[in-house]
């Protein structure tokens, strides 16, 4: 599926939308880890939980679960909400 | 005094990014690197003194989580620690822990080859083994129950969350180190980590609180005397000491600061060759705790007897209206003779002296916010 990557974590996917498969969002970003190493820490943090300010859209709505299902024709945008100075 | 040439990098860590400043033999002539990282938070680069070309830099963005970089060609290119800092998954019932930052940087032993430790906020101390790229936990630390409570909860710490730092490795012995913790004290371990004591005898903590609670201990800044490494200097949250080991209790040398100043604050600089010489930056530490220089008159301190007495440093220093602050890892030494003094400020000044703080210049103003000064030689 495409996976839109926000501006901050381009200098890991060198493009702002990949390629990356799973079943689910915790899945997704086990791939997109794989694929890009290091990515996945600046997301989620060592317990699972997504990292403030960031958040996953599906098909254009917001989840906030990582065990979210997803299929393969859905279409995953990362947002990273800016803030502060 | 004779005037040893030695080339000097000053490498600063900011709010927004990292910098290194390579001087000429003189120290007068400095060529600016960077941004590195723009945008960043960087609170902490630090060149390997053992090889003289390994950067480790401590990084994370306002909403990215935290990472470590790493470069062994001056900062040309750098590359992303393949683990950094990060707690171990938490068991069931268990606290969720999760590194907000890696606050502070080490580099190990001289005999350990390619070993570093970090103080991570919230508390944790990690160690890499292989120059930064992988990183552990130190359980002995991390997990021990006393340790757990002494280190309290994201709310004990300094206003941006509690802070390990000051890891001190004893040159005469890879398996003594010292750290602190804000708050929660000075701590030592006599086995590489597996086991920690408390070192916090002596040591005022805020009025009305427990001296015997260790977390209620808030050391600034401790630093180890490089000539003499049985004795270490700290600025405290509450006044400035010095400790001789084998002794067990702190001495507060402060006391002899000018009342008016008074001995809070958050650096203190050793001389790398005589352990009598100590400088620190007093802040205002009254009513609300401005952490600015106090009345707006920034002065270095500097003691050359080991506290007994204190002798104000101001030549070329503004004289009236700089309300900055130099935090704890923003002041340090060079290696050469005589000794160059370096800080930092919150407004994103660099300030230098050549000659052991007698005079005072500014090598670069306008920078972001100065979280960490350090000093290396590129070899």
């Amino acid at each position: 599926m495409k996976v839109g990557i926000p501006s901050p974590l381009v200098s890991y996917t060198r493009q702002s939308q990949v390629e990356a498969s799973g079943a689910t969002l915790a899945e997704v970003l086990v791939d997109l880890d794989r694929k890009f190493p290091g990515i996945r820490f600046r997301v989620v943090d060592e317990q699972d939980a997504l990292r403030p300010h960031m958040r996953f859209f599906v098909n254009g709505e917001q989840v906030f679960s990582l065990e979210h299902a997803l299929s393969p024709r859905d279409e995953v945008v990362l947002v990273q909400a800016l803030s502060g100075g | 005094m004779a005037t040893k040439k030695a080339s000097v990098s000053v490498l600063l860590a900011t709010r927004k990014g990292a910098f290194l400043f390579h001087g000429d033999a003189a120290r007068k002539r400095w060529s600016l690197d960077g941004p590195h990282f723009l945008g960043h938070v960087i609170h902490h680069l630090v060149l390997d003194p053992r090889d003289g070309r390994t950067l480790v830099a401590a990084a994370k963005t306002g909403h990215l989580g935290p990472t470590v970089f790493r470069s062994t060609n001056r900062g040309r290119s750098w590359k992303e620690a393949k683990i950094p800092p990060a707690f171990p998954k938490a068991k069931k019932g268990e606290p969720l822990r999760s590194v907000n930052h890696t606050f502070w940087l080490t580099p190990g032993h001289p005999s350990e080859s390619g070993v570093w430790y970090a103080g991570t906020s919230p508390h944790g101390l990690f160690r890499s083994e292989d120059g930064g790229d992988t990183w552990e936990p130190v359980s002995g630390l991390n997990d021990d129950p006393q340790y757990r409570t002494w280190m309290g909860g994201a709310q004990d710490g300094t206003p941006d969350g509690p802070k390990l730092h000051s890891i001190i490795v004893d040159p005469r012995d890879a398996h003594h180190l010292y750290l602190g913790m804000s708050s929660g004290g000075v701590h030592e371990s006599r086995d590489r980590g597996r086991s920690w004591r408390p070192l916090v005898k002596g040591l005022d903590v805020v009025s009305g609180f427990d001296p015997k609670n260790i977390a209620f201990h808030d050391p600034h800044c401790v630093r180890i005397c490089p000539s003499a490494p049985e004795r270490l200097y700290q600025q405290n949250h509450c006044g400035i000491y010095r400790i001789d080991r084998p002794g067990d209790t702190w001495q507060r040398i402060g006391k002899r600061m000018p009342k008016q100043v008074g001995d809070i604050g958050f650096p203190l600089v050793v001389h790398p060759r005589d352990a009598d010489v100590v400088w620190v930056l007093p802040m205002d530490g009254t009513s609300v705790w401005p952490r600015t220089s106090p009345g707006g008159k920034p002065a270095v301190y500097v003691t050359r007897n080991g506290g007994k007495t204190w002798q104000r440093q101001t030549q070329g220093l503004p004289s009236e209206r700089a309300w900055w602050t130099v935090k704890r890892q923003a002041m340090a030494a060079d290696h050469a003779a005589p000794v160059g003094i370096y800080f930092g400020t919150t407004s994103g000044e660099l300030w230098q002296s050549r000659d052991e703080g007698a005079r005072f210049g500014l090598v670069a103003r306008n920078l972001p916010e100065i979280y960490s000064v350090e000093t290396g030689a590129f070899r």
